[in-house]
C-alpha cells in the first residue's frame, strides 16, 4: 500500500469518526445525564458517575408517564395501520387503474404535504372539535394519518408501478379480483416498501409534538413528547433534567428496537428489486 | 374445445385505431399463429381474445356465446406470457395452484391436477422451489404448467420463447408442439414475430399487418401462394428475392418474387439474369450466394452443399420453371 493510499484511508476513518461522534454524542450524553442526580447534573461527565436509577424510578412510576407511553404506542400503531391500508389501496388505483385526472390527483396529494403543520392547526382543531374527537387519541390518529398519507402514497405508488404488469394480468386470468391481487399478490412483493414507509410513519407519529399538545387537555391523554416537555420539578424554577433525560432514553428504545428488527427487511427490499420475476 | 369467431373486431386507444376490423374463425383444437412485424397489433388481438383489453367494436364469440363482456377468468382461457409472469413469492406448486385456489376447488382435485401437469412437463422435482431459483427455461415450463392446470378451452401464448436463448427456444418449441398433440381438443393461439416459429408450430397462420388480416392459411399455402408482396416477404427465410422495374416488366408484372431455393446458377451469360457474386454465406449443409444483377438488392441464391464459388466471379442466375411469383401494381398476385 502506498503512503498516499494509507493517508487517504486514515483521513477517511477520521471523517467517519467525526460523523459518528457528532451524531451519537448528544444521545450518549443524555444517557449519561439520566444516571446522574442532584448536583452531579451540573458537572461535566463523559462517563456515568454512578449507576443511579433514581431518575428512571421517578419517571416510570410517575403517575401518568407509563400511560403516556401506552398512548403513544396506540396512536403510532393505529396511525401506521390506517395509513398503510389507505395508501396501499390508493396507490393500487393510482398506479394501475387508468382514469381521468390521475396525474392531477397525484400532484394534489403531493401538494397537501406542502402545508406546514401550524398553517392547518386551527382548521384541524375545529375539525377535531366538530367530530367530537377533542382530548381523545383519535384526534392524533386522524391528524397524523392525514400528514403521513401523501408521502406513503407516493412511495407505494412508485413502488407499485415498478411491479411487472404481467404478474397482475396473470392473476386476472387466474380469476383474481383487485382485492385478491392487492392482498395475495402485491402485498408480499411490497413488504420492503411497507416496512420502510410504515416505520417512517411510526417514527413521525411517535415524535410529533404540536398536534399532540393542542388536541389534548388531560394528563392521561398526553403522548410521550408532550409528557416529557411538561414534566415538572419540585418548584416552578426547577427543570428536572435527570427525569427528562431518563424519559428520553426510555422512549427512544422502542424506535431503536424497531429499526433493528426490520433492518434486514429494509436492506433486502433495497436489493431485491433488480431480479427479474 | 372452443370454436372462436371474431366478427369485425376493432380496438382503438382514443383516436388511434390499433385493430381495424378483423374477421377470423379459429376452429376447435386448432393451433393458430398470429404473426407480423412489431406494431401490427398481434399482441393486442391476443389480449382482446383473453379479455385483458376491452373490445371497442365487433363481436368475439366462443362456441356460439358472445364473450365480449365476460371477464378473463370466466372465458376458459389460460395465458403464457413472454416474461413468464410467475408470482415471485410463491413456490412453483402454489404458482400452479393459485387459479384453482381462487376458484375454491377441492384440495384433492387441485393436488392431482398440479402433479399431473408437473409430470407432463417434467418439473415435478421443482414444485417446492421459488421462481428465482429456476432457470429461464424452467420458469417458462412452470408458466405453461400453470396454464395447463387451469384446464382451459383456449391456450394463449404471447411470444413465450422470446426471452429464451437459441438452444432452449428450439427445445421449448418442440415441447409446445408436443403439448398441442397431447391436448388435441384445446384451441391454441400463439403470437410471435418469428416466422420460423410460425411455420413450425402452426396448423394455420394469420399474418397481420397494420391492424388488419393480410392472409390466413396453412404454412404451405402461405409459403407457396402468398396473397401479397408483404406476406411473400414476411414468410420464409432468407427473405424472398424481389425484382422491380425493368426486371419485372420483362415478366409483365410490377414486382417479381423468387425464393432463394428456386434459383439456379448457370454459366455467365446463359441465365435470365447475370451478375457478380458479391457475398457468400456457408452454413455447412447449404450455402447462400449473393449475386448483384443490377437490381436494388443482390439476389440470394440457395445452393446445396459446400461453397465452391469464388467471390467476384461472374455467374448467370436462372429461376426454376413455374416458381416465379408475379405481383401487380397493387402488390396482389397476378394470375
Amino acid at each position: 500500500m502506498t503512503a498516499q493510499a494509507l493517508i487517504g484511508k486514515i483521513l477517511f476513518y477520521i471523517l467517519v469518526f467525526i460523523i459518528v461522534v457528532v451524531s451519537v454524542f448528544p444521545f450518549y450524553y443524555a444517557i449519561v445525564t439520566s444516571f446522574a442526580s442532584g448536583s452531579q447534573l451540573f458537572q461535566i461527565n463523559y462517563w456515568p458517575p454512578s449507576l443511579d436509577l433514581t431518575n428512571y424510578n421517578t419517571v416510570l412510576f410517575a403517575r401518568n408517564f407509563p400511560r403516556s407511553v401506552l398512548n403513544s404506542l396506540f396512536i403510532a400503531t393505529t396511525t401506521v395501520v390506517f395509513a398503510l391500508f389507505l395508501a396501499v389501496t390508493a396507490s393500487y388505483a393510482l398506479a394501475r387503474v387508468r382514469f381521468r385526472g390521475r396525474g392531477l390527483l397525484l400532484v394534489t396529494i403531493l401538494a397537501v404535504s406542502m402545508f406546514p403543520q401550524i398553517a392547518v392547526l386551527a382548521g384541524l382543531y375545529e375539525l377535531v372539535r366538530f367530530l367530537g374527537l377533542y382530548n381523545t387519541p383519535w384526534a392524533m390518529i386522524l391528524s397524523y394519518t392525514i400528514f403521513t398519507l401523501p408521502f406513503t402514497v407516493w412511495v407505494l405508488t412508485t413502488f407499485m408501478r415498478d411491479l411487472p404488469i404481467e404478474i397482475e394480468e396473470a392473476a386476472i386470468v387466474d380469476g383474481a379480483t383487485p382485492w385478491v391481487i392487492i392482498t395475495q399478490v402485491f402485498l408480499p412483493l411490497l413488504w420492503p416498501a411497507l416496512v420502510t414507509t410504515g416505520l417512517l410513519a411510526f417514527i413521525g407519529a411517535w415524535n410529533e409534538f404540536l398536534f399532540a399538545l393542542t388536541f389534548t387537555i388531560q394528563e392521561t391523554q398526553r403522548t410521550v413528547p408532550v409528557a416529557i416537555a411538561l414534566l415538572s420539578g419540585a418548584s416552578v424554577q426547577e427543570i428536572p433534567w435527570g427525569p427528562i433525560m431518563a424519559a428520553s432514553v426510555v422512549v427512544t428504545v422502542p424506535l431503536v428496537v424497531l429499526v433493528l428488527i426490520f433492518q434486514r427487511k429494509i436492506v433486502a427490499g433495497l436489493t431485491a428489486g433488480g431480479v427479474k420475476g | 374445445m372452443a370454436n372462436i369467431v371474431l366478427k369485425n373486431v376493432k380496438k382503438s386507444y382514443g383516436a388511434v385505431d390499433v385493430i381495424k376490423g378483423i374477421d377470423l374463425e379459429i376452429k376447435s383444437g386448432e393451433f393458430m399463429v398470429f404473426v407480423g412485424p412489431s406494431g401490427c397489433g398481434k399482441s393486442t388481438l391476443l389480449r382482446l381474445i383473453s379479455g385483458l383489453e376491452q373490445i371497442t367494436a365487433g363481436d368475439l364469440v366462443f362456441d356460439g356465446e358472445r364473450v365480449n363482456n365476460v371477464i378473463p377468468s370466466k372465458r376458459g382461457i389460460a395465458m403464457v406470457f413472454q416474461s413468464y409472469a410467475l408470482y415471485p413469492h410463491m413456490k412453483v406448486y402454489d404458482n400452479m395452484a393459485f387459479g384453482m385456489k381462487l376458484a375454491k376447488s377441492s384440495k384433492e382435485e387441485m393436488d392431482a391436477r398440479v402433479r399431473k401437469a408437473a409430470e407432463m412437463l417434467q418439473i415435478s422435482h421443482l414444485l417446492d422451489r421459488l421462481p428465482k431459483q429456476l432457470s429461464g427455461g424452467q420458469r417458462q415450463r412452470v408458466a405453461i404448467g400453470r396454464a395447463i392446470v387451469r384446464d382451459p378451452r383456449v391456450f394463449l401464448f404471447d411470444e413465450p420463447l422470446s426471452n429464451l436463448d437459441a438452444a432452449l427456444r428450439v427445445a421449448t418449441r418442440l415441447e409446445i408442439a408436443k403439448l398441442h398433440h397431447d391436448m388435441e381438443d384445446v384451441t391454441m393461439i400463439y403470437v410471435t414475430h418469428d416466422q420460423v416459429e410460425a411455420m413450425t408450430l402452426a396448423d394455420r397462420i394469420c399474418v397481420l399487418r397494420d391492424g388488419k388480416v393480410e392472409q390466413v392459411g396453412t404454412p404451405s399455402e402461405l409459403y407457396d401462394h402468398p396473397n401479397s408482396v408483404f406476406v411473400a416477404g414476411f414468410i420464409g427465410s432468407p427473405k424472398m428475392n424481389f425484382l422491380t422495374g425493368e426486371f419485372a416488366k420483362a415478366q409483365n408484372c410490377a414486382t417479381l418474387g423468387v425464393r432463394s431455393e428456386h434459383l439456379q446458377i448457370v454459366p455467365d451469360g446463359q441465365g435470365m439474369w447475370n451478375g457478380k457474386v458479391v457475398h457468400a454465406e456457408d452454413l455447412g449443409s447449404d450455402h447462400f450466394l449473393f449475386v448483384d444483377v443490377g437490381s436494388d438488392e443482390p439476389l440470394i441464391v440457395r445452393l446445396a452443399g459446400k461453397l465452391d464459388t469464388k467471390l467476384g466471379a461472374r455467374v448467370g442466375v436462372q429461376p426454376l420453371e413455374g416458381q416465379m411469383h408475379r405481383f401487380g401494381p397493387d402488390d396482389r398476385p397476378l394470375a
